[in-house]
This record gives C-alpha cells, structure tokens and sequence, in this order.
C-alpha cells in the first residue's frame, strides 16, 4: 500500500474534456507523488496540462465538461477521485488547499476582506464573531500584512497585488491544510514581491509542517522552492528528479531544452539563445508516441511515434519518459 | 550622435475627482527622465510595476504629450510636434506590444493588419504590398499561407512574432518594445528574443526594451536603466550594472531573480512593502523611505540627480541608497 512518507500519490492520472469536436485528453496517464512536508514543483508551459492536474486533485474541474476518466488520487490513502460532494466540501481547506494565479479574480471583488476571511473560518468551524475577529487578525498577521485590523475593512481592489495573493494565503491557511496547492501563485507578481511571497510560503510550510504541490512555469522558481521536480509536456510527465539532479543532469530532450533556452543573469548580453523550435502541438492532434518528436529536431522512427514511451526510473529517484530518440 | 534624445521629460496626469472633476491632484507617473539610444544600441528599462516604465515609453512614440522636458529624434525636437507633423516620424519609431492578442485587431486578416502601415504611409501599389506582406511573413519566421488567416489562429509567439512584422513593416530605426515576451512561454520565448536580436544585427535596429525581468533586459540590452517611482535611479553597461550595481534598489531588484540553479540557493535580504503611489509621492529618496532607512530624513530636500561615478555608469546619489 501507500508508503507512509507520501501524503499524496497519483496514479496514472486520465482527465478528459468533452468538447464539441469531441473529447480531448488534457491529462494523459500522469503519476507522481508529494512527500510530506516537501515541495513538489510541477513545471511545464502553457496547455500542459499542469492545472489540469491540480484541478483533479482538487475535483475543481468544469461541469460537466471535464472528468477524470482514469487512474487514481490517493490523499493519505483515500481515493479522492471517489468522494462525493458532500465529502469534498469538509475535505476541502481542512485537508488539501488552493491558491491560484490571479487574486483579483479569485476573491470577490464586492466583499471586504474581513467578510471572506470569515466565510472561510465559518466553513469548518462554529465562531462567535469576536471569535473570527481575532483569528482574522491573528492570520493576516501570520501572512505579514500590517495594520490588519485596517484592512479586514477594506475591498480586494484596495489592496495591491502582493497584498491580494497574502490575503488568498491566510483564507487558504485557515483551517491548516496538510496541502497546499499553489498554481502559479507569483506569476502575476512583480519579481520582488514574488520573493516575498515565496519565502512567506516557505516558512508557513517549515511552522506548520505542510506539503505544497507548486505549480509555475517558472525554472527560478523551481530551482529556489522544491524538493523535487516534475517536468510536464502536452498532458504527460516526461521527467521527474530530485531538484538538484533535474538542473544538473537532465535526461529528457525536452527538460534540456527549457533549460537551456532561458536567459540567464550571467550570460553574455545579446548572445543568441538555445530556443527549442515550433510550439506545443495542439491537444487534438497529439500522438500516441513521443510527443516532443517534432521540436526535438531528432529524426524520429514511426515506431516511436505511435508507441508510448514507457516511464521508467533510470536511476534511484530519477523517472523519465523513455522515448529511446529523446533519452539518449 | 544619439538617435533618440530624451532629456528631462516629465509625463504628469490630473487625477479628477468631486462633482466637477477638478483636477485635485497630480499623478507624476514620469517625473525628470533623462535617456538616450543610439543607431543599432539596445536600452534596457527595468523596473517594477507602477514604475512609469510603459508611460515613458508611450511618451516616447509620442502617444501621450508630454507635460514637460524634451524628446529629440535624429536631432528633431518632436515634443510638441502636431499628429500631422509626426506622421513621417511615425515611420521611423515604432512600438511592439505585451500582449498581442490585444493589439492585433480581430477582425483584420494577417495582410490587412501589415498592410496598413503602407496604407497610412501611402507607400506603394497593391501588387508591391502584397509582396512587401509575403516578405515580412517570411523575416519573421511565419508561412506565406498566414497572410489569410486570423489572429486568433496563431499561439502567442506567432501572434508576437506578427506584431513584430508590423513594427518592421516600415523599416523604422526605433522600436519601443514594452515586454514584449512577458506574456509567452518559456521555449517561445526564447525564440522571439532570438528573432529580435537577429532583426536588430540586419536592419541596424536600435530598441528601447521595457521589461520587468532583470535578467531578460540584461540579456538583450548593451545598456539598463533602472526606474523606480518615475525616475531612473541608475544607468549602466549591462554587465557594469549586473558586477557593480551601485543603488540600492538596482541591488534589491538583483537579489530577487530566482535563479535557475538549486545549488545556488541563498538568503535573500527581502525588500518590503510595494512602490508607493506616484500620486503624492514621499519626499526626498523614495526608494530610502520605502526601506525606511535611518538616513532618509537626509535626502529630503536634497536635489537628487543621476551623477556619473565612472565612464557610462550613471547613479542617483542619495544619502540612504548609495554607498
């Protein structure tokens, strides 16, 4: 069974949408697991199937249009792709929380600060208004915002964009979640208050000992934050290492590439850079082999292109998707 | 000579409010900026949001009027130039956008969309522009067969990559590019930087390349300047900048790119707190009251002006933010 050190493991994940020109696969077979009290970084770009993955794990997809239509969620040995939705809602913030891209769309614009936050308490937990009183108080100042009493009273437009994605960590951290999803937290933030917001969150993590699944498309990021890495391509995981091994000997084409084709702050200004050529396909046309065949500029063999690659752990801890072109 | 001369240019909007939206007070969103780019030179401006760095920008193609301060282009004074005056200038100074969804029209084709730079110019035959339309396409990096198609048929580095043809069409010598791979991929945008340096080298481009992201202005520009609430704080060599950044917001905003390397992970010393507003802005060195340094109450009053500390590295000197 589950190994005790993991608190979250998926297994094979299938998310599927039906559209009107039929269904796609966004989520295709996707495995890994989230230590407890570690990070886990999930990188890939955009239409990857990233979000996808942690809205599964959140069963926060769309309905009716998405499902998950394969393999399994196991969060400290529950199948959450079972539960129902009377079931999710006391799970959800108690036991696995979420923060996403964009605070301003996130909380609602027409409500102070102080009224969310308490909706939040609420959720899980009879309070007397004095009561939610100071545990608001006592949160935002756990988030680092100063004067809280003064900004329970205020609108989500009234705070700045660091203050906003502060104000999501404290209703996320209510009820301290053994879990939290972060998707994209800083990538609508300037790049000295996302230092702020990821050491924030790397020190709630370390007080009250939580997992954190870090979705970006951010290497810096990953490099700075995670224990571990999952690499992710066209609705697959094609790489998953230990951070430093993913940075220091990454074996997939694909992870090479993205390492290689960000500008870095030491390289020689106006120096062309290693671009990985062509875009992500478009998800109807996704081929049931190796998927980074045709940006990988390596001849192919028809073979690998209609045969999955199997996923195999090439040395302790190191996974990848081995497509014998792009493994080499 | 500099190609593009900007001295003291000040960009101040009335911020309206009562029943008779008087003007009650003055957003200085740029506030006494002094730059220059020369034939083929790249000028990084970096900065966090709220700097100012895309209304000097703007200021600069002249789609604002500038409240005070001068812009000289090839030794033209255009600051107060009329729309019609500007119209063979327009040639010459171009703009590429962040997000190209939003400024490529939706209902043009590729063609009409590369096409109307020579229309409003009143350059060439309908035959000449069609072939002008395959030949951008083509520098570029995109099929003939997209002169036919719509925006939104292409990804977001397509779509850039179009907005760049448009910048080109005319064979501008300035392009202002206001992050202009903020809003792409990773893989894609590599490429587009790569494209831009090759547009650069061929067509003798001079650019002033807005961003957020230090190490993406450092990698494209021979020179940064750094804003901070309206003013540059520090100008520099690029690699003068990254080795000796002198100001204490250019060390701040160095020290908060998350680098792609797990072994060298570090402390960081944190910068608080947000860019204060520039509407009623603190007095004296606004980086010094942010960081609430004990020798701030030294520069109020104090005229703070960028002073050159060795050839080209260029530092507002205050009491609190330089050594």
């Amino acid at each position: 069974m589950s190994a005790p050190e993991n608190i979250l493991e998926v297994k094979d994940l299938v998310t599927v949408f039906d559209t009107d020109a039929g269904r796609v696969t966004a989520v295709d077979g996707v495995r890994f697991e989230v230590k407890r009290g570690k990070t886990l970084g999930l990188v890939g770009e955009s239409g990857c199937g990233k979000s996808v993955t942690a809205f599964s794990i959140n069963r926060l997809l769309p309905q009716p249009h998405g499902k998950i239509a394969g393999g399994s969620i196991s969060f400290e040995g529950r199948n959450l792709a079972e539960l129902s939705v009377e079931e999710l809602r006391k799970f959800r913030g108690r036991e696995i929380s979420m923060i996403f891209q964009e605070p301003m769309t996130a909380l609602n614009p027409v409500q102070t600060v102080g009224k969310q936050l308490a909706e939040a308490i609420l959720l899980h937990q009879k309070s007397s208004s004095r009561e939610i009183l100071q545990r608001s108080i006592e949160l935002l100042t756990k988030v680092r915002i100063p004067s809280p009493e003064v900004r329970l009273q205020e609108y989500p437009h009234q705070l700045s964009g660091g203050m906003r994605q502060r104000v999501m960590i404290a209703m996320a951290l209510v009820h301290k979640p053994k879990l939290l999803i972060a998707d994209e937290p800083t990538t609508a933030l300037d790049v000295t208050v996302q230092a702020q917001i990821l050491d924030l969150i790397n020190s709630l993590q370390t007080e009250m000992g939580m997992s954190v699944l870090l979705i970006t498309h951010d290497l810096g990021v990953i490099a700075e934050t995670c224990d571990e890495v999952v690499v992710m391509y066209a609705g697959r995981v094609v790489e998953r290492a230990p951070v430093a091994e993913i940075f220091s000997s990454p074996r997939h084409a694909y992870t090479q590439g993205l390492l290689q084709s960000i500008p870095k702050i030491e390289s020689v200004p106006k120096s062309r850079l290693k671009a990985i050529p062509g875009s992500v396909p478009p998800i109807e046309t996704l081929l049931p082999g190796c998927r980074f065949a045709e940006r990988s500029g390596r001849p192919h063999l028809p073979e690998h292109l209609n045969q999955r690659p199997p996923f195999i752990e090439i040395s302790p801890q190191h996974w990848v998707e081995q497509c014998p072109v792009c493994v080499a | 000579m500099s190609l593009l001369n900007v001295e003291n240019l000040k960009m101040h909007f009335p911020v309206r409010g009562g029943i008779l939206m008087r003007a009650l007070k003055t957003c200085k969103a740029v506030d006494g900026v002094s730059i220059s780019v020369s034939q083929g030179e790249t000028l990084g401006l970096v900065g966090e949001s709220g700097c100012g760095k895309t209304t000097l920008g703007k200021a600069i193609v002249r789609l604002y009027q500038p409240t005070d301060g001068k812009l000289q282009f090839e030794g033209q004074d255009i600051t107060h130039s009329s729309q019609r005056a500007l119209r063979p200038i327009r040639r010459d100074i171009q703009m590429i956008f962040q997000d190209p969804a939003e400024s490529l029209n939706p209902r043009l084709t590729v063609r009409d969309i590369l096409e109307e730079p020579f229309l409003v110019q009143k350059q060439g035959t309908t035959a000449e522009r069609r072939q002008w339309v395959g030949e951008l396409l083509d520098k570029v990096g995109l099929a003939s067969t997209a002169a036919d198609r719509f925006p939104f048929e292409f990804s977001g580095g397509q779509r850039q990559r179009i907005g760049i043809a448009r910048a080109i069409a005319l064979k501008p010598k300035l392009i202002v590019c206001d992050e202009p791979v903020s809003a792409l991929d990773v893989s894609v945008q590599s490429q587009v930087l790569n494209l831009m340096l090759d547009l650069q080298r061929e067509m003798g481009l001079s650019y002033l390349f807005i961003a957020h992201g230090l190490s993406v202005v450092k990698h494209m520009s021979d020179r940064v300047a750094v804003m901070y609430l309206g003013k540059i704080v520090e100008l520099a060599p690029s690699e003068e900048l990254y080795h000796n950044p002198r100001h204490a917001y250019t060390k701040a905003l160095l020290d908060a790119i998350p680098v792609p390397d797990p072994s060298k992970r570090r402390a960081r010393r944190l910068l608080s707190g947000d860019v204060p507003s520039p509407i009623d802005p603190p007095k004296g060195c606004a980086f010094g009251h942010r960081m609430k340094h004990p020798k701030w109450e030294q520069s109020v009053g104090m005229e703070l002006k960028l002073e050159e500390i060795s050839p080209g590295h260029w530092v507002q000197k205050c009491p609190c933010c330089v050594d």
